[in-house]
């Protein structure tokens, strides 16, 4: 058998096609993925671990499914998986030094779903420390890099997952997006990022930062592979409360029926009036909104969603306030990093958390408590949450007029390696995905052109909760119109 | 709004994080910029408006009441810092 077409790595459609009509075999595609990452992942830093033995091992029984007649929907496929969700025997970093020689003796709900379906995991991706940030520069052991531009970064918190699809190391991969981690990552590694409705994935063994707000989603080059992507993985478990017993659609049910009908809005708070829009991103944005509706979709410019601009304090009041509960677990006692030569049990607990987490960790804990303390809960939490059920109205009312909301994914295209050193300046990243995950909406990065040093720029489309489906189908005629999906960078 | 140091202090004792004098100093300045920027939220009026925790609308999922095997100790323990027999290994609580 010859090697892998070079396209095969690009693509779950052709790299699944190939193992059907016998051009590679699985083995051979993982080791071409894996070859892949020797040759360029000194330079991305995609991944924290590449588990190649375990992957060479799953790609011969993957070939051993084939022959036989077993095989799943991703069975030989190479897929990388964010290191904040767990892999049985192999380690789970979180981007942390809190967990770096942690071993899970689970798989999550998502990761044994990844195998039944035959995927073969080749490693664990780079990822902001507890998935806290919007840049990857904040993993406790090294920066990834933009494969578009090294000196730039990918984006984050799933800045490892987004880079390793986008350099070709995998075909797929699976983020974790609490505020736009899987999405803004996307936008800025020009491929397709896809957050699901809250509730859609469920989090067994996704490693908690703020529990109402994180959801586990597909990357993928294509909004195709992407919806069989969250085929795999979505779906009930009685493993996690907040994971939705609803019978689970077709996502890929309604791809070609183009977007004649549909009603898009492009709300004004996330173009003219947005802060620090790039005028490169307005214009690539701008642009694709005609393409929309040249394909036949109405675009209403005039629509308003007012507190739009609430959605990032509410987010750095809800999400710091449940990740300083949630991370209360790390006292050096049952697991991870652990002081032991301190003064007494205290010393030992503070000096655990001292060395063991970084700066932003310890900023959004220490935020969370503050939010949550007598005397500030009812100013800062409470009324957080309130303005939360606003938030969730506003888009209520809209999707009572409109299919789906288009945006812009980020503000600005990725910017270089140590640039944003103001935590603050750092979080307005994610000012126009933050509100999607306030109301626990649908959402999708995809490529819609280039701006600044040709580097990408992502469009997003948010869909009422629980229709993935048209979220999927406005989705993919954008993308069957255009080719920027079908560019990559140069490594 | 400044937070003090003391303040400062006080958060990292109820969340035990353990600090030096220029660490605390370092987080008295990012929290207090953080803080500043949040609190535009107090303009918006939610007279009469009830909170949401979260975006599912679930309540009160609960499982059936059905015994099942639980982990074994070994799987429990692995991850342990300091194992000693069954047990966690912590430094005296009480002295």
């Amino acid at each position: 058998m010859p090697p892998p077409a070079a396209g095969s790595l690009l693509s779950l459609a052709d790299a699944a096609a190939g193992l059907r009509d016998g051009r590679h075999s699985s083995q051979q595609l993982v080791r071409a993925a894996l070859d892949r990452i020797a040759a360029v992942d000194e330079r991305v830093r995609a991944f924290v671990t590449v588990t190649e033995e375990q992957a060479l091992a799953a790609a011969a029984d993957a070939d051993a499914a084939i022959a036989d007649g077993r095989a799943g929907p991703l069975t030989g496929v190479p897929v990388a998986v964010k290191d904040v969700i767990t892999t049985q025997g192999v380690r789970t970093t979180c981007g942390s030094r809190m967990l770096e020689r942690y071993i899970p003796v689970d798989d999550a709900f998502v990761t044994a779903r990844l195998k039944e379906a035959g995927a073969v995991i080749v490693g664990k991706t780079n990822m902001d420390e507890f998935a806290m940030g919007s840049s990857t520069e904040h993993s406790a052991f090294f920066p990834t890099h933009n494969p578009w531009a090294l000196d730039r970064v990918p984006g984050g918190s799933s800045g490892g997952s987004a880079a390793a699809v986008a350099a070709g190391e995998a075909v797929l991969s699976i983020g974790s997006d609490t505020g736009g981690s899987i999405r803004q990552p996307a936008a800025f590694c020009g491929v397709v990022g896809m957050k699901p409705t809250y509730g859609r994935v469920s989090r067994y063994g996704l490693v908690a930062f703020a529990s109402s707000l994180d959801q586990i989603g597909p990357f993928a080059h294509s909004v195709q592979d992407a919806a069989a992507l969250l085929q795999v993985i979505a779906g009930h478990d009685p493993c996690d409360s907040t994971s939705a017993d609803l019978p689970l659609p077709d996502f890929a049910a309604e791809l070609n029926r183009g977007l004649k009908g549909l009603r898009i809005a492009a709300p004004r708070e996330y173009f003219a009036e947005a802060e620090r829009m790039e005028p490169e991103v307005a214009a690539a944005v701008d642009e694709a909104i005609g393409v929309l509706e040249s394909l036949g979709a109405t675009v209403d410019r005039s629509v308003s969603l007012p507190l739009s601009k609430k959605a990032l304090p509410v987010y750095y009041i809800i999400a710091p306030s449940e990740a300083s509960a949630n991370l209360a677990r790390y006292d050096g006692v049952k697991y991870g990093y652990s002081y032991t030569d301190g003064a007494s049990m205290w010393d030992n607990m503070e000096k655990t958390r001292q060395f063991g987490f970084g700066d932003e960790v310890k900023r959004r804990i220490m935020l969370g408590a503050y939010a949550l303390s007598a005397g500030y809960y009812d100013a800062y939490y409470l009324q957080a949450q309130k303005v939360r059920t606003l938030i969730r109205r506003e888009f209520a009312d809209l999707f009572s007029r409109y299919h789906l909301i288009v945006t812009p994914t980020a503000p600005t295209v990725a910017f270089p390696i140590g640039a944003v050193s103001d935590p603050y300046e750092m979080y307005l990243n994610d000012i126009f995905t933050l509100p999607v995950n306030i109301a626990g909406l649908p959402a999708i990065s995809l490529p819609c052109g280039f701006g600044r040093a040709g580097l990408p720029v992502g469009l997003q489309l948010i869909a009422d909760s629980w229709d993935e489906v048209t979220l999927f189908r406005g989705a993919h005629a954008y993308e069957a119109a255009t080719d920027w999906h079908t560019r990559h960078p140069h490594l | 709004m400044d937070l003090t140091l003391q303040e400062v202090r006080h958060i990292a004792i109820l969340t035990r994080i353990g600090m030096t004098d220029e660490d605390a100093r370092r987080f008295q300045r990012d929290l207090s910029s953080i803080l500043d920027h949040i609190r535009v939220l107090q303009e918006v009026d939610t007279e009469g408006v009830p909170p949401t925790a979260n975006g599912a609308d679930l309540l009160n999922v609960t499982d059936a009441d059905s015994p099942r095997p639980s982990r074994s100790r070994d799987e429990v323990l692995a991850n342990a810092p300091v194992r000693e027999d069954d047990f966690f290994r912590v430094r005296a609580v009480i002295e």
